[in-house]
């Protein structure tokens, strides 16, 4: 059985069960099972119309289930709660549900697990594992977002930024367990990129490639990180360069920048340079103007200061990060890695200890670890 | 985002609690209602999607040592006087620092003597991400 091509079929038929009558939550439990019987039984029998067996299945175990509540609860049960929208509205399924689970009233993990499962076509064990809770615990999850969602309608519009907020984290939790969170939300965001217009969608899409291009070269054979200017430039994806940098000046050709174009803007001169010294850091400095304009976010300004450092030399660097929060995730290591290119290793070796001990995650304490090892070694001569 | 923290019960170790009273100085009614709460908070970490993991740690420690190739482990104590004693832990998933917070706060006001909160001292520590994040 081809599991992406499964998977790729489930928002459309849960879209068709809402359609026919069956509200979201039952319609996607149904498909769910569905799923189920399709990777057992189609290796031995595989249908000529997959879509269509799916949504036959699905209806079917939706009515199963309703029949078996209505007779539990000797009630009838209203299957006809959405009216269908009429002739002639041309309205996306797939589209509406990308809104519906990433839906404002949802916590961001919440909109995660509904949206991997719902439109990514997970199973509930599958996501369980990639973020490293129970089975349980990720059901219930998934369980709370449904009823919190239960009483939006599903044709109404949805909001683009807060689909691509969801994916974008699911893009950042990138690979864990036997699922490639990176490469599913690229996935989904092509899929949204072939049905909405929406610049920042493209941006979006253009920023994971770019970003997913330099994967090979970012860890080393024993796992450590390799930062930027180390990596093997031969071993970028030049492929995903190449259709990311076409996406990105196709967005930004109709003039409506934002905050995704703009990070997408700054991957694409960093795989634009054949070697790390050849980077265009005047010009990613001026990128970083645009985002801070953009959002005003801390983490932005930080950046900022660090290619400032690049451009103008590391004193400017730390003249402008010293007007940053100290409290502000990685200003520490930024401090460390411009007082070292500043010629004051004494200072880089303390504060790049320093900053391994609040790293927020494994790979950059380790790498944080062993830089301040590397200059303490060096001073000791 | 969600991020994983541990909630960290100490026999020793912690600043005293409020309602200081020793546990095996509680009525038995006292313990049952202990046992009860802390039984219905793992229940209700299960329900909102947050919980990962509960076990509680006999006191009995030893510690061991590599003593050389070909050479059986160094053992040594338990040792009555460890200054610091784990008792247990609670790994939850939560979408904030905050929201950790509020979970050990909670965990903190199980009943102990007279049906009181014990106001017990719990150390929340945050976990390390296992991986990078995908934009570096």
């Amino acid at each position: 059985v081809n599991e992406s091509l499964l998977r790729e079929l489930v928002p459309a038929v849960i879209g068709v069960l809402v359609r026919r009558g069956a509200d979201f939550a039952a319609a996607e439990d149904a498909v769910q099972d569905a799923l189920v019987e399709a990777v057992r039984g189609w290796p031995d029998d595989p249908p000529r119309d997959p879509k269509g067996w799916l949504v036959t299945v699905a209806w079917r175990k939706f009515l199963d289930v309703v029949r078996a509540e209505t007779s539990r609860r000797h009630r009838e049960v209203r299957v006809d709660d959405e009216p269908a929208p009429g002739p002639g509205v041309a309205v996306d399924d797939t589209l509406q549900l990308y809104f519906l689970c990433a839906h404002p009233s949802l916590t961001p993990a919440s909109a995660v697990a509904l949206t991997l499962r719902a439109v990514g076509g997970l199973t509930t064990r599958q996501i369980a594992q990639a973020y490293l809770v129970p089975e349980a615990t990720m059901a219930q999850r998934i369980s709370r977002a449904k009823r919190t969602v239960s009483g939006v309608r599903f044709h109404q519009p949805g909001d683009v930024g807060t689909v691509l907020r969801v994916l974008y984290l699911v893009f950042n939790e990138g690979y864990s367990g036997d699922v490639d969170l990176a490469g599913e939300a690229i996935r989904l965001i092509r899929e949204l990129a072939a049905r909405t217009h929406h610049e920042e969608v493209a941006g979006l899409l253009a920023l994971m490639l770019l970003h997913h291009a330099r994967r090979p070269a970012r860890t080393g054979s024993d796992g450590s990180l390799v930062p930027l200017a180390e990596q093997d430039r031969g071993r970028w994806n030049t492929r995903l360069i190449a259709e990311g940098v076409d996406v990105l000046q196709a967005a930004l050709a109709r003039d409506r920048l934002g905050e995704f174009q703009a990070q997408a803007a700054i991957a694409a001169l960093h795989a634009d340079a054949r070697t790390a010294a050849e980077t265009d850091w005047a010009q990613i400095v001026e990128w970083y103007d645009e985002l801070v304009r953009l959002t005003d976010n801390p983490v932005a300004r930080l950046n900022r200061a660090v290619a400032l450092g690049e451009a103008d030399g590391p004193r400017a660097g730390l003249a402008a990060l010293a007007e940053l929060d100290p409290a502000l995730p990685r200003h520490t290591a930024a401090a460390a890695y411009l007082h070292e290119r500043a010629g004051d290793p004494v200072t880089a070796a303390r504060l790049y200890a320093q900053a391994a001990r609040s790293a927020p995650n494994l790979p950059e304490r380790d790498h944080l670890t062993r830089q301040a090892a590397r200059l303490n070694a060096q001073l000791r001569g | 985002m969600m991020a994983k923290y541990l909630l960290l019960k100490h026999y020793r170790g912690a600043p005293a609690p409020v309602n200081d009273t020793p546990m095996d100085q509680w009525t038995p009614e006292e313990f049952s209602a202990h046992l009860r709460y802390m039984r219905d908070f793992a229940a209700r970490l299960e329900g909102t999607g947050e919980f990962v993991d509960m076990r509680e740690l006999s006191p009995e420690g030893t510690f061991v040592r590599y003593d050389g190739e070909g050479r059986p482990p160094v053992t040594d104590g338990p040792f009555a006087e460890t200054k610091d004693l784990i008792a247990g832990w609670t790994v939850v998933d939560v979408d904030t620092y905050e929201r950790a917070l509020e979970l050990a706060a909670e965990l903190s006001a199980a009943p102990g003597a007279g049906g009181e909160p014990i106001h017990e001292w719990l150390e929340v520590r945050p976990f390390y991400a296992e991986q990078l994040m995908g934009t570096e």
